[in-house]
């Protein structure tokens, strides 16, 4: 059986000084029904991009060049823009990490979430305003009926991290993509839509691609995790053989720097040095500047990401090679 | 609310008179009224015609107060003449200025209350439609030809219409007036079509960044996620947001439809307050060319009060507040 | 001092000042990559303006004496400029359409057939020649406008942004003032009063142009106000003053720049109305577009003076605005708007 989504060789480009730069480098994404998929990754590297190119949202002058989206066997990137626009929000829906502004300032949000639900199912407003309230009182809004006619400016910003969860829920979609939903937000909102989005999950059976660069938050929702560094995945796998057995040495380092699974007592180990920007990118692995694995092969050739395990795969050399110090350190 | 509303009034109240004193000190000390009787009267006058028409025109009294005479200068009378709308006489020809003024309101409205209608809805059309293809060549071929518009002068436009249409074409006359609404049709045609032309390229590309720069925004990829059209997101989410800095711009060209067209009006021949005031710096006329001014500014303060309360209309967030 | 050795030295300076800005551009890397990228972009409008400066500053290097020996006392005594002598001996005694031979009205001979590139005007003046001492007027009435209007609205504008309380009530109150006036009233008003001089006029035209980037100067020093590194500077104890000429300052030039060239064709652009309005400056294309009043009622048209002065006028605005909206996106998309 075919997985919801499949991403093959995803490759969107933006132009730079000295010619295009791929920010989301060929790429490979599978998202089982009913899944929670957290890619993970530092800031600036593509993971949000990734997340627009399955939308066929790149900004401009940003363009997708290469590879497939699947929705179930179909490739979105072949669809007409009409078509398209069927999949969004009907689909595959979306979220993202500014509530403050991702709402329309001169719209009450109860019509935002009518909009959304009246662009894709042809029922009259005062069902679709019903069925709004009903989705308000899904996740959690209080007083549901007044919040119908509240501006985006009469709500805190966890509420409307809520009407977006609720608009993004609004069609039913069968993947919700959620771009660092809780960033934004004061820590005890964070602990609150992060349980609201894992209920929903359950009692809706939805598929989620998380996008986050907080490894608490991947612990606490996905059921499998993707690793992504400048531009490229770099290890795939589930969250406990993530977290438990790292392979990538980058995964290794950002695990051992991680504050919330660290050792009382002992200093934070980092990672050193910087990630670089899309112009430093040379011709070999992307993380090679960083590395304590690196050998003579990394700096001449991209690693690809190849299958070392039960679902795991892995894009590293030194694994490869068999020279890796280990996945447990 | 109504707290504002009066800070507003009363803050309008102090420009009005800021307005009043430069004025003063433009028409009263920079050129004394000495001067404007010699303007009016010619070089070769004896000190007791000057006089005497300083009495007839009410500029005889000492320009500052002294004391314990506090009401007999120029100064109060000045300040109390403007806010009373008693506008006196003009130095060149001594008519009431008020019954000029009556007079030219009507034509200065016949023709620029349909110009702004037509340009709002020739330049915010093409605006969202050029902002609609933005980062095609149809928006760059847009940009460029409205670069090339406003960068012709009108009195290139006016000649060249008038010479075009008007003589070569025969299709209108090339100027005049009158108060029978049919003939007034064929009248205006060429000032209208001119001043919708004029403005074009200017007003197209203002719109065009204010609906750019709403396209960029999160709410609109929010729309876009949810599988709204791109026209729809223009019309329904940008527009919309747009209207609160197209709002400065509209409401606040609403005042000065009064005051007519300068330029307008003198070419074609159309008797309202523009071609009025035409007519006063042509013959030095200081007194209708300081009203002229201060009817302007109040129209302007005025105008900027109601702007600022139609925000409430279309921004939610400041109608709270 | 006889006016052709002060417009001398003012070439002079210009020239020193342009190549000391060139220097200090070319020392900045934000600076001068910025100007690489408008020189990429806008070859052609670059190339234009320089055209016009290079015809302005031509007419702006004047000597006595010189031209041939046939004329009387009093020309001999008058200065020329570089311009003046190419066409020195140009003048007919009316009309003559483009490379004609004989005059247009009566068809009499020309003193030099087939000579008027653009044929001439009404008094017989060669119109090309004219049409390149325009670029002086307007060159002239763009910049000296823009030299009295930038500085007086830094002056108000950076103080009242840094220092608000009564200081900023104050600009802002007088600020409104003078821009409730309506601006072409305004400044009509202002050239009556103050006289119909090049320098009245581009006084006038400062008085109602600085409001506006006074507005936005004083709204940016507000933002930079509260910017990290100027408190840091006043944490360390640096004094205001100069934190103002330090800090501030620098951080309003791109500004500067884009204001002046947004500002430079519409000053030239009210020049012309002005002119029509019979209270422009002297030798202005805006003054040869208002003959046009006349010459296109006669019969056959004269439409070459109109012409050549309205094409002059356009390539300067159209080379100036291309060059603007570049400068505008290398330099700051955002601000820059609110000045128009």
């Amino acid at each position: 059986m075919t997985a919801l989504l499949e991403v093959e060789g995803l490759t969107t480009q933006f132009p730079g000084a000295r010619g295009a730069l791929s920010i989301v480098d060929g790429n490979d994404l599978r998202v089982e029904r009913g899944e929670v998929l957290a890619l993970v990754g530092e800031s600036g590297c593509g993971k949000s991009m990734t997340a627009l190119s399955l939308m066929r949202l790149v900004p401009k002058p940003g363009r997708i060049v290469a590879g497939q989206v699947r929705l179930e066997g179909r490739d979105l990137l072949e669809l007409s823009v009409t078509e398209m626009r069927r999949v969004r929000g009907r689909r595959i829906a979306m979220i993202f990490q500014e509530p403050m502004t991702s709402l329309n300032p001169v719209i009450p949000v109860g019509d935002q979430v009518i909009e959304a639900i009246r662009l894709h199912e042809s029922i009259s407003r005062s069902e679709a305003k019903k069925r709004c309230r009903d989705l308000f009182v899904e996740v959690g809004i209080p007083d549901p009926e007044e919040r119908l006619d509240a501006y985006p400016h009469q709500l805190s910003g966890g509420l409307k991290q809520r009407v977006m969860i609720a608009m993004a829920l609004s069609t039913r979609p069968d993947l919700l993509i959620a771009d660092e939903p809780t960033t934004a937000l004061d820590v005890t909102i964070q602990a609150q839509i992060i349980r609201l989005l894992r209920d929903i999950q359950r009692d809706r059976g939805m598929s989620i691609l998380l996008i986050t660069h907080d490894l608490g938050i991947v612990n606490e929702l996905s059921d499998r995790v993707a690793v992504m560094y400048a531009g490229r995945i770099v290890e795939t796998g589930s969250r406990s053989q993530i977290f438990r057995e790292p392979a990538h040495p980058y995964t290794r380092g950002l695990l051992r720097s991680n504050p919330t699974l660290a050792q009382p007592g002992q200093r934070l180990p980092e990672i050193a040095g910087v990630v670089p920007s899309p112009e430093e990118w040379g011709a070999g692995c992307r993380f090679a500047t960083r590395c304590g694995d690196r050998f003579d092969l990394c700096d001449r050739e991209v690693p690809d990401l190849l299958e070392i395990g039960d679902h795991r795969r892995t894009a590293c050399h030194a694994i490869e090679s068999g020279s890796a110090r280990g996945g447990q350190s | 609310m109504l707290a504002y509303l009066i800070r507003r009034l009363t803050y309008g109240v102090g420009v009005v008179f800021g307005v009043l004193f430069f004025l003063f000190v433009l028409f009263f000390t920079v050129t004394s009224p000495d001067d404007v009787a010699r303007k009016a009267l010619g070089e070769r006058v004896t000190p007791a015609v000057v006089e005497q028409w300083k009495i007839n025109h009410g500029y005889d009294l000492p320009l500052f107060p002294a004391p314990g005479a506090w009401q007999e200068n120029m100064l109060f009378e000045h300040y109390r003449r403007m806010l009373t709308f008693d506008f006196g006489r003009s130095d060149a020809d001594d008519t009431p200025i008020a019954d000029r003024i009556r007079s030219g309101m009507m034509p200065s409205l016949t023709l620029t209350l349909p110009l702004f209608v037509l340009s709002l809805l020739t330049a915010i059309p093409l605006a969202l439609l050029v902002a609609f293809f933005r980062e095609t060549y149809i928006d760059r071929l847009g940009v460029v030809i409205s670069v090339l518009a406003m960068s012709v002068s009108i009195l290139l436009y006016i000649i060249g219409a008038q010479y075009l249409v008007g003589r070569l074409l025969h299709w209108f006359p090339i100027s005049g007036f009158d108060s029978d609404p049919q003939l007034i049709v064929r009248f205006l045609a060429l000032p209208l079509l001119v001043g919708v032309l004029a403005g074009l390229g200017g007003d197209v590309r203002f719109y065009r960044t204010v609906f750019l720069e709403e396209s960029n925004t999160d709410y609109v990829r929010t729309a876009r996620a949810k599988g709204c059209g791109e026209g729809r997101i223009m019309v329904r989410h940008v527009f919309r947001n747009s209207l609160i800095p197209l709002l400065t711009r509209v409401i606040l060209a609403i005042p000065f439809l009064f005051m007519g067209s300068l330029l307008l009006e003198s070419f074609f021949g159309i008797p309202g307050l523009g071609a009025i005031t035409v007519d006063a710096i042509q013959g030095n006329d200081f007194s209708v060319l300081r009203t002229m001014v201060y009817i302007g500014s109040l129209l302007f303060v005025f105008g900027q009060i109601i702007t600022d309360l139609s925000y409430g209309l279309v921004d939610p967030r400041v109608r709270l507040e | 001092m006889e006016s052709y050795i002060v417009s001398n030295w003012v070439v002079g300076f210009l020239l020193v000042g342009g190549a000391g800005l060139a220097w200090l551009v070319q020392r900045s890397r934000m600076w001068s990559q910025a100007f690489r990228d408008i020189w990429r972009r806008r070859r052609l409008a670059i190339g234009l303006i320089a055209l016009y400066v290079v015809v302005a500053l031509l007419d702006s290097v004047a000597w006595v004496g010189g031209v041939h020996p046939g004329e009387d006392a009093v020309a001999k005594h008058r200065a020329r400029s570089v311009i003046d002598r190419l066409f020195a001996d140009s003048q007919e005694r009316s009309y003559s359409a483009p490379l004609a031979a004989t005059e247009f009205y009566g068809g009499s001979a020309l003193r030099k057939p087939g000579s008027h590139l653009l044929g001439t005007d009404l008094i017989g003046r060669d119109v090309l020649y004219l049409s390149l001492k325009g670029a002086r007027v307007a060159l002239l009435i763009g910049g000296l406008t823009s030299l009295l209007a930038i500085p007086l609205a830094l002056l108000f504008g950076v103080p009242a942004g840094y220092f608000g309380g009564r200081l900023d009530d104050v600009v802002f109150f007088v600020m409104s003032t003078l821009a409730s006036m309506p601006g072409l009233l305004l400044l009509i008003a202002l050239i009556m009063v103050l006289g119909k001089s090049t320098l009245a006029i581009c006084f006038a035209l400062a008085i109602t142009g600085w409001v506006g980037f006074c507005r936005v100067s004083r709204g940016e020093t507000l933002k930079l106000r509260e910017l990290e590194y100027v408190s840091a500077a006043r944490a360390l104890g640096v004094s205001e003053g100069r934190i103002l000429v330090r800090h501030i300052l620098p951080n309003l030039m791109h500004l500067v720049i884009i204001t002046f060239v947004l500002m430079f064709s519409g000053l030239v652009l009210s020049e012309a109305i002005l002119s029509w309005l019979g209270i422009g400056v002297d030798g202005s294309w805006g003054q040869m577009i208002d003959q046009a009043r006349n010459e296109l009622s006669r019969d056959p048209v004269v439409w070459w003076n109109v012409s050549a002065a309205g094409a002059a006028l356009f390539g300067l605005i159209l080379a100036v605005n291309f060059v603007g909206d570049a400068l505008r996106d290398a330099l700051d998309p955002r601000t820059a708007r609110e000045a128009e």
